[in-house]
Parts: structure tokens; sequence; C-alpha cells
């Protein structure tokens, strides 16, 4: 079993740029098409958290360190 | 077990740059680079006129704003006043590689005991995307609707290149931050260089080859592709200067 991989976004510092989705190898990262911010972007989130294998790619890749990795 | 977080010396606001500009990254690395050398509260930088002018409100370190291109004049005389701080200046290639020429060819020279965070993203990104001095040849800007032409405008500066030939600095590298790979390579460069201060050996410079998706028109994903196609081929990457390696090898 994998170990458990928890992301968290602090969304109202997204700014939509899609980064992070093209980092993943997994393809397992999204940009909403329904939440929007404060700043009106739409945010990034996590499709799949059980498929992730916590390589970090994402939060490497983001220019607004809007990600946040535990691992357990 | 928290094994990705926002470093400490990185202020929790929102920056001024564009969805996709690179500059957020490089500043996340620089301000790691600090929280790993442990060197927070002993820290002084100095901010650049350009898209990164506002980067006295994103590190939590003491930061000095300075006039266009002056930064390392500025670096100078906080370093030679104050020894025992860590003095680093973040400049753009609108900065640095331009009005600025004049005082990171002299600051190199005279090996500053200073850091330099060079960021290259081949155009003017504050002023709305005119040519600046590393634009690439053909390159399409606001101020060159048909391709820079290098019989009209001249040939881009390679700033690692040109300073590797004087005697001065330290340390001088190139890197990019357009994938995970690159960013751990920028990462590695960068703390060397902050390094190299703490002990005292002089001017370090690292050239990051940035992205400027809204200036280049090009989504950001795009500009980082980019940036492989157009930008490594003219900026090769890799190290142009380390002294004390070449000392290491003679003995």
């Amino acid at each position: 079993m994998n170990t458990m991989v928890k992301h968290t976004f602090r969304t109202e510092r997204c700014k939509g740029c899609g980064l992070c989705v093209s980092a993943c190898s997994k393809h397992l990262l999204a940009i909403s098409k329904e939440t929007i911010n404060k700043s009106g972007h739409y945010v990034a989130y996590m499709t799949n958290q059980e498929a992730c294998t916590g390589c970090c790619n994402c939060a490497l890749m983001c220019p607004d360190c809007v990600i946040r990795i535990e691992k357990e | 077990m928290i094994v990705f977080d926002k470093p400490r010396s990185l202020a929790d606001v929102s920056t001024s740059y564009c969805p996709g500009c690179t500059h957020g990254i490089i500043h996340r690395l620089v301000a790691e680079a600090i929280d790993e050398l442990g060197i927070e509260g002993n820290t002084i930088g100095i901010a650049p006129v350009g898209c990164s002018v506002m980067a006295y409100n994103f590190f939590t370190c003491d930061m000095i704003e300075a006039a266009h291109g002056r930064a390392p004049a500025v670096a100078t005389g906080v370093k030679r006043a104050r020894p025992d701080k860590i003095v680093f200046s973040y400049q753009g290639d609108g900065d640095l590689a331009s009005i600025g020429t004049a005082e990171i060819v002299h600051a190199a020279a005279r090996n500053e005991n200073i850091t330099v965070i060079f960021v290259n993203n081949a155009i003017y990104g504050m002023t709305g995307g005119q040519m600046a001095p590393t634009s690439l040849p053909g390159q399409i800007t606001q101020t060159s609707p048909y391709g820079r032409d290098p019989k009209h405008c001249g040939y881009p500066v390679k700033v690692c290149e040109m300073l590797s030939q004087l005697e001065g600095p330290e340390y001088l590298q190139r890197v990019t931050v357009n994938s995970p790979k690159h960013v751990n390579q920028a990462k590695k460069a960068i703390l060397k260089a902050f390094r190299n201060q703490i002990e005292g050996k002089g001017f370090s410079l690292v050239e990051v080859i940035s992205a400027c998706p809204t200036n280049w028109g090009l989504r950001p994903d795009e500009a980082l592709r980019w940036i492989d196609d157009n930008m490594i081929p003219y900026y090769p990457l890799g190290v142009y200067k380390d002294r004390s390696e070449k000392k290491e090898e003679q003995a």
C-alpha cells in the first residue's frame, strides 16, 4: 500500500496557471472549471489523491507556493 | 510529516507576477536557500527595477530598493559597510544586462563578496514586452514586431560568458526553472552562490532563464517549452566559472 500523501491547496494564492497540472507525470491535477478564488482565477485541485506518489513535482513548479504536501 | 511547504523567508502574500511567471519559483528557491543556510535575519536583499520591483514585499529579510540597474552598487556599499551581513541582489535582464551593465561588470571585476540572482526572460516584462538586450535574434516583441534584426539591433548579451572573461568573479552559473529537474539544479546553484558568500569566496552570480508567458504571448506550459526550444540553444546552461573547483583540481 502506498504511503498516504495529502495535498493542501492555498487556493486564495492560486493564479490558475496550470504549471502544476503539466508537471504531474500521473496527470492527477486539474484546473477547476467552477471554483474561482477572490482574485478571479480558476484554481488547481487534486483529482485523485490516492493515486499520488508524493513526488512533489507539482509543488516544485508552482510559482505561488500554493501546494503543501504531507506524507504519513 | 510535511514534505513541502512555503519557506519561512518568503512572505505570506500574493505576488504581483502574472500567472505562470517563473519569478515565483525563483523567489521560492532564494527563500529556501536562506532558510536552509539559517541566515534569515542576517540577510539584506537588494530589489531591482522591473517586474520584481516589489521583491521587497515578498521576502521576510531586510530589503533595499535600488535605482534602475544599480543593485550591485548598492549591494557593494551594504556589504562593505556591514561585512557580517549576507547581501544578495535580485535583478532582471532589463535591469542587469541593460541599464546596469556597468555596475555588474565592475562588481564582478572587483570580486565583491555578494550574491547576484539574475533572472533572464529575454524581454522587458514590466513595461509591456519591449525588446531587451537579451531578446533572441528573430524574437517578436512590442518594439521588434518583425523579429529582432541583429543587423539593426545587434546581438543579445550573454552575461555569464561576458563576465567569465574577467579575472574577478568566483562563481558564474546559468540555470533554468522550466522543469522539476531544472528547478532542483537551480536550487543547488543558488545555495552554492549563498554559501560562497558565507565562506568569503567572492562574487557569485546565478543566471536563471525564466519564462514570461504574458509578453511572449504563450500559455504558461508552452512558455516552458519555448525555453527549451529557443532560449537554451542560445543561452547554454552550465557553470561558466568556479574558481574554488579549479583550485581543488590543481591541488
